[in-house]
């Protein structure tokens, strides 16, 4: 099962014969990912790495019955790819784009509600390195081969952080269900507390890791959701505890503004939602086996 | 991206914001020209810094005569001014803002915030101003005043009504204080703002409604559409460690400790600052050299870090994912040749092609400490640094 995506969900790819969308989206073919084409406004009824290109995700849709998709759109156009999505009836979306305007971010998210909830897209994201269900599909920019297929859940902020949880998992021989990057930006798609909701629900993800950071109000969100909704175990950890109050720690989203944001904090809330946290970004592996561990014994 | 009180003022004023009247001055002379320029018989001369709480660090002072000013500008002026959001090392005065002194008969508060979990615009006001918003929500929450506005329509003329009736405006002033916050509301959304504050806002003894003082942020992902703004950057106000970096496309913050770090990604570079406290180091940096950790950027990377003077050792965190190990390894053996450093260098390299990126690093005969994983990185770093 996993979550958002499997080796089944045709997915399709918005800016697909750039550089970058072309880079990806071979690796991503190559993991064996179900991409279906891609859309490049004024390329379509081309080919492109053996998949058809499209105007329009519309027309992307109707001809190929994509559900998911992927923007590698440049900044000042991204926001408008996301719309241009949801629109066309795509029920998932990741946006890998580093450098989105938060007003046109503000808007993406306003624009999503205006569909009822069962049809609205899920997106997450932007500024973020992807989804990937181990040994079926990438929906992303992860090196693929440092994610062991398995049980664990993960969600992050960090691409690089959740690339360095992965291979202490896997050198531990702990594999992953399905890894979610919800990006570092401060408006985004999809929060810790709604891909929780999700991992609850996979009959393939026995617990979750939250690897998050300084700054919002999500992680303690989903302290509050995990203490209150989930029967499967939560373990994190929370970067930044060195930053600096006011200094924005390369994501625009990593910067302590009022009370709550601060690592220190956010660990607190959590321990006192009974989420168990990685004392140091080291034993983000060691973590995860204990609490599995717990729960072997329990069954 | 911040900018300054006069900058921000000039700006609201484009957006119908009332401001009290004044001119930038950059000597003595030119703060007691302006005084004459504006009229009237009290000044005030306000530091120009990237910072708030001036007046009590005395970057604000009242003044009545030529003497008076000319005084008061030449003390500030040059000089440092550390104020409790500055840190102990202050930031350069080298501008002025001579305004025109106001009798007040009331403060307020207001500002625009970009809120995180409401996703929209949020406006925060209230009646006890005068006083930074943290003491306010501490002795008076009760009386802060917020309004979201629905990023459909904008800000409606009735969420602006609410704050002032709110605030407890006499009728008579009611429509100038709507204009204001919608002028200011306007001023946030047209130009990509991530904070506007007004704090405070007053009402003078005349009975007119000013934007006493004024601070704006922007956001810097929307840059690209506001050169406008981009132009008010003022270099002089930002740590020159952090301008060299980002005039090089680094993502960089400097911190006060003696171990450089250079690392991919912004979550495991903050990991890897907590990873040398908790080892009993102090960072001197978080980097993120960003995805494709090329041999140029590392190069770039290094010189950046080693600005920094009081570097003793340098910690190089890579996880190559889409790049490969044994590049990174050659950039970083590259740089140490290129740049001399003599400083012992602890790299922990992870992802694809470890093993061959460990053989050039091996090869080099240079000073490098490899390190297995993160947690050694950091306690080899913290050892190499306090042997230095």
């Amino acid at each position: 099962m996993a979550i958002f995506i499997n080796e089944n969900t045709p997915i399709l790819i918005q800016g697909f014969t750039g550089r970058i969308g072309t880079f990806h989206s071979q690796e991503m073919i190559d993991y064996g990912t179900n991409v279906v084409g891609g859309v490049t406004p004024g390329k379509g009824g081309t080919t492109h790495l053996g998949r058809p290109v499209f105007n329009t995700v519309k027309g992307a849709v109707d001809e190929t019955g994509a559900e998911a998709s992927i923007v590698f759109v440049p900044p000042p156009f991204a926001a408008d790819a996301i719309m241009e999505a949801a629109d066309a009836g795509i029920k998932y979306c990741v946006c890998i784009t580093d450098g989105i305007p938060a007003q046109d971010m503000i808007r993406v998210k306003r624009y999503m509600r205006r569909y009822k909830k069962e049809q609205r897209m899920r997106l997450t994201g932007p500024n973020c390195a992807g989804t990937i269900s181990p040994g079926r599909a990438m929906l992303g920019i992860m090196p693929g081969h440092i994610y062991k297929q398995g049980r664990v859940g993960i969600i992050g902020r960090s691409g690089t952080l959740g690339y360095e949880a992965a291979s202490q998992m896997k050198a531990l021989g702990i594999g992953v269900s399905t890894s979610v990057g919800i990006g570092g930006d401060p408006i985004n798609g999809a929060s810790f507390r709604d891909i929780l909701e999700e991992f609850e629900k996979d009959p393939e993800t026995d617990m979750v890791l939250m690897i998050g950071e300084i700054g919002g109000p999500q992680e303690a969100e989903a302290g509050q959701y995990a203490a209150k909704h989930m029967k499967k175990p939560v373990a994190a950890y929370i970067a930044g505890l060195s930053a600096p109050k006011g200094r924005r720690m390369g994501h625009a989203g990593a910067i302590v503004s009022s009370f709550g944001e601060s690592a220190a904090e956010k660990v607190e809330i959590l321990k006192g939602a009974g989420v168990t946290i990685c004392p140091t970004p080291a034993d983000m592996g060691e973590t995860v086996a204990k609490v599995l561990s717990t729960l072997k014994k329990v069954a | 991206m911040d900018i300054h009180e006069y900058q921000a003022k000039e700006l609201l004023t484009k957006f119908g914001v009332p401001i009290p009247r004044g001119g930038l001055a950059y000597s003595p002379e030119q703060a007691t020209y302006r005084a004459n320029e504006i009229g009237g018989s009290k000044w005030v001369v306000k530091a120009q810094i990237h910072s708030g709480a001036r007046g009590k660090a005395g970057g604000i002072k009242l003044c009545r005569t030529d003497n008076e000013l000319w005084q008061a500008a030449d003390e500030m002026l040059g000089k440092r001014l550390a104020t409790i959001q500055t840190g102990p090392q202050g930031k350069l005065v080298s501008r002025l803002y001579i305004e025109e002194a106001t009798d007040i008969d009331r403060e307020f508060y207001l500002s625009f915030i970009m809120d995180r979990a409401a996703e929209r615009i949020v406006v925060v006001a209230s009646a006890a101003g005068g006083m930074e918003i943290e003491e306010i929500s501490k002795r008076e929450p009760d009386s802060i005043l917020r309004v979201a506005v629905d990023p459909a329509v904008g800000m409606q003329a009735f969420q602006a009504r609410e704050i002032v009736f709110g605030l407890g405006i006499e009728p008579d002033l009611v429509q100038r204080v709507e204009r204001l916050i919608l002028g200011a509301y306007r001023a946030f959304r047209d130009l990509d703002a991530t904070m506007v504050e007004i704090n405070p806002l007053v009402i003078t003894k005349e009975r007119n409604v000013l934007a006493l003082d004024a601070k704006m942020s922007f956001d810097e992902n929307a840059l690209f559409r506001r050169p406008q703004i981009s132009e008010l950057r003022d270099k002089s106000q930002e740590d020159p460690r952090e301008t060299y970096a980002s005039d090089r496309g680094l993502s960089y913050v400097g911190l006060d400790g003696d171990i450089g770090c250079v690392v991919n990604g912004a979550g495991l570079a903050m990991a890897t600052l907590d990873m040398i406290k908790l080892a009993g180091g102090e960072p001197a940096n978080f980097l993120d050299i960003g995805g494709g950790a090329s041999p140029e950027r590392v190069q770039k990377s290094f010189r950046a870090v080693l600005k920094d003077k009081n570097v003793k050792a340098l910690l190089v965190n890579v996880f190559a994912g889409i790049n490969r190990c044994d590049w990174v390894a050659k950039g970083v053996v590259e740089a140490i040749r290129e740049l001399d450093i003599k400083m012992p260098v602890v790299v922990r390299l992870a992802g694809t092609n470890v093993e061959e990126g460990i053989k050039i690093l091996e090869a080099s005969n240079l000073p490098i400490i490899a390190a297995e994983n993160l947690g050694d990185a950091a306690r080899k770093a913290v050892a190499a640094a306090k042997a230095a």
